[in-house]
């Protein structure tokens, strides 16, 4: 079945939920669709147990309020071709055809490989925040935070908020910049206010710059956990460890669809012009897929991407000098937050990096080349495709990722073949039978 | 009113978990396993957003289901070490 729809906005983050509103306004049929069960994201993440921000439920009422705006909760979208996608909701696919495409797909955390990273109860920062905010038992867990950026903060007070015993936050980033950093705030008043904010509701949970985590030790799940520091090695035991080392784009559909991806640090985003668009003509792309910025970058960006794509071209330029504010504040995080080069060694030959397909690094090493390696190996042939391994292997110099045009082939998820059989047609015209079924192995 | 609670198995296991909690959360009431690697490792939710697949469970007889991005409903019959 395929269905029409003049724009199509894909995740309902805030970037995506800007731009849907921004294009509705324009009275085009908008249809947003997102993998989660609610709308708002990451920052915006449907808590069960607390009540979302006002700026979150202010953007989700705006949403449901359109009748020219449709939305698809947990709705994945799969593949793509030029001018329609192919959606698998609740097993069952269905495809979509836009006049124009925004993508708000967001971004992703990046996870680094240490010695124990795989015993059950080691987990990404954001991801505890995420899965506490669905209901995960936190409540007098004794959690260790660690890893880099200004999520760490916001990750704790979520967990402390929810009862969690936050042991300590270790920043590997060193004194002086966070200092430097934190006196550039002014320019942004709103973040200086957040910062005062989180620093009151973290009072007394020790925050150690200069630290990381080293290992995880346990036996089915952790149990202690190591940080290195000027101090030395020290152990602590915990319940959960939590590390997260800062934000990757999600660029898969980018990729898929054939728009252009540029390096920005090690890893790729998508390209934009001024107007937020990709390299393919009626495809537009905001806020952290454009490269991590923020929640005021992803808003602005949405906003103005959904004015683009209903055609409004004025109301997006009106918006450009906010948006070079918003991202500005941006370009300062992966200066203050660069990564040490201790946090990239912490895998031993024996730590499993591939963890979908069980691949230790020194099986890793010798191959000059992704496929190469992917072939002999398997690393980034599971469930995942590469999207946890590949950022790693990317954030430790062993791998250059792709940034030609059509270098991520469908499915994006690994999807049912049941699913794909419905689909039929689709498949003749996007991509071989073969891809498919390598590529869905672990899933069908 | 509303129910702000319901209901799931996992493993036959009765558990519960609040209104719109997900799949994970209520497999997390009963400890922290979830599935197994190739080699036969524990395993569980490491990215919380549907991307690493490590929490995987079969839901409904539905294999390799991502229990982060499903939300709880009453009645569900979970098992792990999908
Ligand atoms: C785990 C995590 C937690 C975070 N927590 C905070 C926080 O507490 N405070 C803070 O300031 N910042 C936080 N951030 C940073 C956050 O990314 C941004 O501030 C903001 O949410 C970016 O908005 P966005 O709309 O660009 O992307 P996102 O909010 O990431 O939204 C992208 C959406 O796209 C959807 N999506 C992606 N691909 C597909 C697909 N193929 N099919 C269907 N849907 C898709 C995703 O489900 C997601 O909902 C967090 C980031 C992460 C990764
Ligand atoms: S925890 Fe990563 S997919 Fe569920």
């Amino acid at each position: 079945m395929t269905e029409p729809c003049d724009v199509l906005v894909i995740g309902a983050g805030p970037a995506g939920l800007a731009a849907a509103r921004a294009a509705a306004s324009h009275g085009v049929n908008v249809v947003l669709v997102d993998l989660q069960a609610n709308p708002g994201g990451q920052i915006w993440r449907h808590d069960v147990r607390k009540s979302a921000p006002a700026a979150a439920r202010l953007a989700v009422a705006e949403m449901r309020a359109r009748s020219n705006l449709h939305w698809l909760p947990q709705a994945q979208v799969v593949a793509t071709a030029p001018g329609r996608v192919l959606i698998e909701e609740a097993g069952l696919v269905r495809e979509i055809e836009y006049g124009a495409l925004v993508l708000a797909t967001g971004a992703r955390e990046l996870l680094l490989p240490f010695p124990g990273w795989t015993l059950p109860g080691v987990s990404g920062a954001g991801a505890l925040q995420a899965l506490t905010k669905q209901g995960w038992p936190i409540a007098g867990k004794r959690v260790l935070l660690a890893g880099s950026g200004p999520l760490l903060l916001a990750s704790a007070a979520t967990l402390r908020r929810h009862g969690a015993q936050v042991l300590a936050i270790c920043e590997q980033a060193p004194d002086a910049a966070l200092m430097a950093f934190a006196s550039q705030l002014w320019r942004w008043p709103g973040k200086l206010l957040q910062a005062a904010a989180l620093r009151t509701r973290l009072a007394g949970v020790a925050y150690r710059r200069a630290s990381w985590v080293r290992a995880a030790h346990g036996d089915e799940r952790v149990r202690e956990v190591e940080i290195e520091s000027a101090r030395g090695i020290e152990r602590i035991a915990c319940d959960q460890v939590a590390v997260g080392y800062g934000l990757v784009p999600n660029t898969e559909l980018a990729a898929q669809l054939g728009c252009a991806l540029e390096l920005d640090g090690r890893h790729p985003r998508v390209r934009v012009d001024e107007r937020l668009m990709t390299s393919v003509d009626g495809v537009y792309a905001a806020g952290e897929a454009c490269g991590i910025g923020g929640v005021d970058v992803a808003r602005v960006e949405g906003a103005m991407a959904g004015h683009a794509a209903a055609g409004a071209d004025d109301a997006a330029r009106a918006l450009r000098p906010r948006r070079r504010h918003a991202r500005a504040f941006a370009d300062l995080l992966p200066r203050y937050f660069d990564l040490r080069d201790d946090v990239r060694k912490l895998a031993e030959p024996t730590t499993l990096v591939c963890r979908c397909e069980d691949v230790a690094l020194a099986q890793l090493q010798g191959y000059s080349d992704a496929r190469a390696a992917k072939l002999a190996t398997r690393c980034g042939m599971g469930s995942c495709q590469g999207r946890i391994c590949g950022t790693a292997l990317t954030e430790l110099g062993l791998l250059v990722p792709a940034t030609r045009a059509h270098a991520a082939r469908p499915p994006v998820f690994p999807t049912r073949l049941a699913s794909l059989a419905a689909a039929g047609s689709y498949l003749d015209r996007s991509c071989s039978e073969r891809t498919f079924l390598t590529e869905s192995k672990g899933s069908v | 009113m509303k129910r702000s609670n319901v209901q799931l198995s996992i493993d036959g296991i009765a558990v519960e978990v609040p209104a719109g909690a997900n799949v994970a959360a209520a497999v997390a009431q009963l400890g922290l396993r979830f599935r197994r690697s190739r080699s036969g490792e524990a395993r569980a939710p490491l990215c919380g957003m549907g991307l690493c697949f490590e929490c995987r469970v079969s839901i409904d007889g539905v294999a390799h289901q991502r229990a982060c991005v499903v939300v709880a409903r009453d009645g569900m019959q979970v098992q792990r070490d999908d």
